[in-house]
């Protein structure tokens, strides 16, 4: 995932001129960029080489015609100022609202539907049905970025996607603005530590534990997840026993199953044994938004913001 | 566990003709297990509690008792609201779906017969996914859209099978359920691929849960109760029929009617096990298997047997789910499969040259 570095200097060079170019970076909020008057300049940098999942990618010159197979990298290409560029993106990409959302599908993608988009550069999360080596073969160059593990390599594929699109100057100062976001929103709520929380993926109840992306922006606030009692086997997702959660009585309930499985605070209180759970009775089920709770683009800090919040409340009772 | 007593029958299981006396001894036994496995289901569980305390809280819900088990209401909820209800709800299933298979198998005179055989379960598995995938808002009418599935997987493949083959033969009727499962199976898949986001759900309800507290266990049991007084009551029917529909109808059974209502009684204990737990494989099939391997071929012990085999089986398999990896879950279906296979095998080597 590491651009390589001749590419990455050309690429600099290039997005630098863009940069001066009256580009007003501001935060990682995905306006429509205005990058489309700087296409000459900017087509100096290319091409370029990316080290994706797929290994080396080679893109000649700056894409204009992108198609996103993942809602996560269209979120990133659009805070990057790639917007312009991209013509397609899956069903799943339901964000940002002006995404030019199509009938593809990432989960089963169709290399003849995404080739009529006669796209430049393909962009997915997961390699399905061996959609990157049919694309390669007909030569669209793929860019597969699979689900980040940690900070560090979601921040990486911003950046990687920024080198590919052209947009490296935009995408280091996304990935810089979610740096100092994060730092600021965990600096600020020192009082998460020795709270305990659970993050609920479904009301069955699946959950993630701190080893996860997602349980790793909680770890920011020093917050203690109950699901890590669960051993190793049963992985990073584990369904964990509804009693165990009851005796457990979390400090703080985070629903990432609100839209999926319309869950909330009421239907939590419902559930058999949970009514008398602390963060029940006191009003501390922070209903999350699913996309943003399980997605590792910029709107992370968003995610972050909302638990910074509930730790914040909650110190202050 | 029942060797004892397969060693000790009297039964020869080719005499099966004759109609067999119930045994009372095989069931005293089997109540005596499925009691002790449902103690140790209420001991056992991912919440730490001492079992003392449980044996102390239990003896606290019975009437005129009130003894001090020290334990905070947290505690005491989770007890009642979920291990208790979870307990039962498992053995229901288990019983109903042990039962149901063994109906199937006995109608059928398959023994690969299970209380899927005639599209229930895929019936299911389409109305449930169409109810997650296209009204995500319905998410508290999965049981009865699931209810709905099973019957009308089970109609549809029982009106094709009965169109098709005029004799009334048996062997139509298992064909059409496997077209019957094929095609809805077809239809699941696809609704499922336009709500992929809805994809962990559905697979979730396919592997099986027995938690749903006393709500489900309010709503299986009426059906439950029914179902059981049907199929109980067939057991003699079934051992008639078992020497073929001439011989049956030459003992003044209509077999063609026998086989409708037993498939009935057995169509509706899968589809409420169905609703309420989801697709849990290989009790229905493989609890009748063991009882008439244990203590006989007669459907008049067999169907009591397979209520209580299969409670039993069911308690026990999910007591591992909820410890094996506590405070994590597998899920139910994992459990009875993996433990269910090996299980089964050891029971066929065992008894080998003892029964059909």
């Amino acid at each position: 995932m590491r651009p390589v570095r001749k590419a990455l200097a050309g690429a600099l060079l290039g997005t630098l001129l863009l940069a001066g170019c009256g580009q007003t970076g501001t935060t990682a909020n995905p306006a429509p960029a205005t990058s489309q008057t700087a296409t000459a300049e900017t087509g100096a940098g290319f091409p370029v080489t990316v080290e994706a999942a797929n290994g080396k990618v080679t893109i000649e010159k700056k894409p204009e015609r992108i198609v996103s197979l993942s809602s996560v990298h269209t979120e990133s290409l659009f805070a990057i100022g790639a917007g312009p560029q991209v013509i397609a993106v899956d069903d799943q990409s339901n964000y940002p609202p002006e995404a030019p959302r199509t009938e593809l599908s990432g989960f089963k993608p169709n290399v003849e539907a995404i080739v009529a988009q006669k796209p430049d550069l393909v962009v997915v999360s997961d390699d399905i049905d061996h959609v990157v080596a049919e694309l390669t073969k007909v030569n669209v160059p793929v860019l597969h970025e699979p689900a980040a593990e940690t900070l560090d390599e979601a921040y990486q594929e911003i950046l990687d996607l920024g080198t590919a699109t052209g947009n490296l100057a935009k995408a280091e100062e996304v990935v810089d603005g979610m740096k100092t976001a994060l730092d600021e929103l965990a600096a600020g709520a020192a009082a998460g530590k020795g709270l305990t929380y659970y993050h609920e993926l479904d009301e069955t109840p699946y959950s993630l534990t701190s080893k996860t992306f997602i349980g790793q922006i909680y770890a920011l606030f020093g917050l203690t997840n109950i699901a890590d009692e669960a051993p190793d086997a049963a992985g990073g997702y584990p369904k964990l026993s509804a009693e165990f959660i009851a005796q457990a009585d979390p400090d703080l309930i985070f629903l990432a199953d609100v839209k999926c499985c319309r869950q909330n605070k009421e239907t939590l209180a419902q559930r058999p044994g949970w009514k008398n759970l602390t963060a029940v009775k006191k009003d501390r089920v922070i209903e999350l938004d699913d996309d943003i709770a399980s997605r590792w683009g910029p709107r992370v800090v968003d995610l972050a913001k909302a638990i910074g919040d509930a730790v914040a409340k909650t110190a202050s009772e | 566990m029942l060797a004892e007593q397969a060693t000790g029958r009297a039964q020869d299981p080719v005499a099966q003709v004759k109609p067999a006396r119930a045994r009372p001894g095989a069931l005293l036994v089997g109540l005596a297990l499925l009691a002790a496995v449902m103690i140790a289901g209420l001991l056992g569980g991912a919440a730490d509690i001492a079992p003392w305390q449980v044996v102390l809280q239990v003896a606290d819900w019975l009437p005129l008792v009130s003894v001090d088990s020290g334990l905070a209401p947290v505690e005491q909820g989770l007890l009642y609201e979920l291990r208790l209800p979870r307990v039962l709800l498992a053995a229901v299933v288990g019983g109903l779906l042990a039962m149901a298979g063994a109906g199937y198998q006995g109608v059928f005179r398959n023994p690969l017969a299970d209380p899927y055989l005639l599209g229930a379960a895929a019936g299911a598995g389409l109305t449930t996914t169409v109810a997650v995938v296209l009204l995500p808002d319905s998410a508290p009418s999965t049981p009865v859209a699931a209810f709905v599935g099973a019957v009308g997987g089970v109609f549809l493949a029982y009106g094709l099978g009965s169109a098709a083959g005029r004799n009334g033969g048996t062997a139509t009727l298992v064909l059409a359920g496997v077209a019957v499962t094929s095609f809805l199976t077809a239809v699941q898949t696809f609704v499922q691929q336009l709500g992929v986001e809805e994809l962990r759900r559905v697979y979730s309800w396919i592997l099986g849960d027995v938690g749903g507290g006393w709500e489900q266990v309010r709503l299986v049991l009426p059906y439950a109760a029914v179902a059981a007084a049907v199929l109980m009551v067939h057991g003699r029917m079934l051992d008639v029929l078992a020497v073929g529909d001439e011989e049956a109808g030459a003992l003044g059974v209509r077999a063609a009617r026998v086989r409708f209502v037993v498939l009935l009684a057995a169509s509706l204990a899968t589809a409420a096990a169905v609703a309420v737990s989801g697709l849990i494989g290989f009790v229905g099939i493989v609890v009748p298997h063991v009882v008439r391997r244990l203590a006989g071929g007669s459907y008049r012990s067999v169907l009591p047997l397979s209520l209580i085999g299969g409670a039993t089986f069911l308690v026990l398999a999910d007591l591992l789910a909820r410890t094996v990896i506590a405070p994590a879950e597998l899920p139910i279906g994992v459990v009875t499969m993996f433990v269910g296979a090996p299980f089964f095998v050891a029971v066929l080597r065992m008894t080998r040259g003892t029964a059909t």
